[in-house]
């Protein structure tokens, strides 16, 4: 017996007894999938949401703070009388 | 927005609905071999294609020319593979039914052999799905399959002995 002889053999076997689908398996499918979209979906939403409110509020910062702008010394001594 | 996305709805479903109609009963069988119960009493089976299908299903839209058939076969053989490794301690519950001719083999000679043999799926894909080098995939293959075709014979050392010590 060579080997697709014994690999025809194994597949034959495994035809044998084809179950029965049960006649809610699409129904329950669907449902369970579309609570899993519906839960991407929620995830993603808050996911963009968070990465807006993350923005406006580094840009409010920025725009308050003004990290950019050079502080003013605070060692010299101001010169006057010169 | 809305009324876009009920109408996207509406075609997914009705496209998955006639996918599973003709894909439903293949799958069905394939996940039965997979956890080696009888085709007539499959619990496991069934949960493990449902999960399977409601993965696919989440996809639809993306799928973008993919066959859903290979995504839900995919879904199905990954699922199966990780719940392999807990059912091991599981006491009676993942015991194979004397019904399914799976019952001799273990649960990953069955899952090669059904995806390798049953689904024809290539060697190459196997293993590349379920993270095994490709001679080891080719290895367990042949080895299923032989036990398959001859099956482990019951209890005969016991006999042999006893006739050994009745003298």
């Amino acid at each position: 017996m060579n080997r697709s002889e014994r690999e025809n053999a194994a597949r034959r076997i495994m035809e044998r007894t084809p179950p029965v689908v049960p006649p809610d398996l699409c129904a329950r499918a669907v449902r369970r999938g579309g609570r899993l979209l519906r839960r991407r979906r929620i995830a993603l939403r808050l996911l963009w949401l968070l990465l807006f409110a993350a923005a406006v509020a580094f840009a409010v910062w920025s725009l308050t703070v003004r990290p950019w702008v050079e502080p003013p010394s605070e060692v010299t001594p101001p010169l006057t009388g010169w | 927005m809305r009324e876009r996305l009920v109408a996207q709805d509406a075609r997914r479903a009705r496209e998955f609905e006639a996918f599973v109609a003709g894909a439903a009963g293949r799958l069905l069988h394939t996940a039965t071999l997979l956890t080696a119960e009888s085709p007539a009493d499959n619990p496991r089976a069934r949960r493990l294609l449902t999960h399977a299908l409601a993965h696919t299903y989440a996809g639809w839209d993306r799928l973008r020319g993919e066959d859903p058939y290979d995504d839900a076969r995919q879904h199905l053989a990954t699922r199966y593979a990780r719940g392999m490794w807990h059912q091991y301690g599981g006491l009676g519950r993942s015991r194979p039914h004397p019904d399914s001719p799976l019952a001799a083999l273990g649960p990953q000679e069955r899952l090669i052999l059904v995806l390798r043999l049953f689904e024809g799926v290539a060697e190459e894909q196997t293993a590349a799905l379920l993270g095994l080098p490709v001679e080891r995939v080719r290895t367990i293959c042949d080895r299923a399959t032989a036990g398959l075709l001859h099956p482990r014979r019951g209890p005969a050392p016991a006999v042999v002995r006893a006739r050994t010590a009745t003298p």
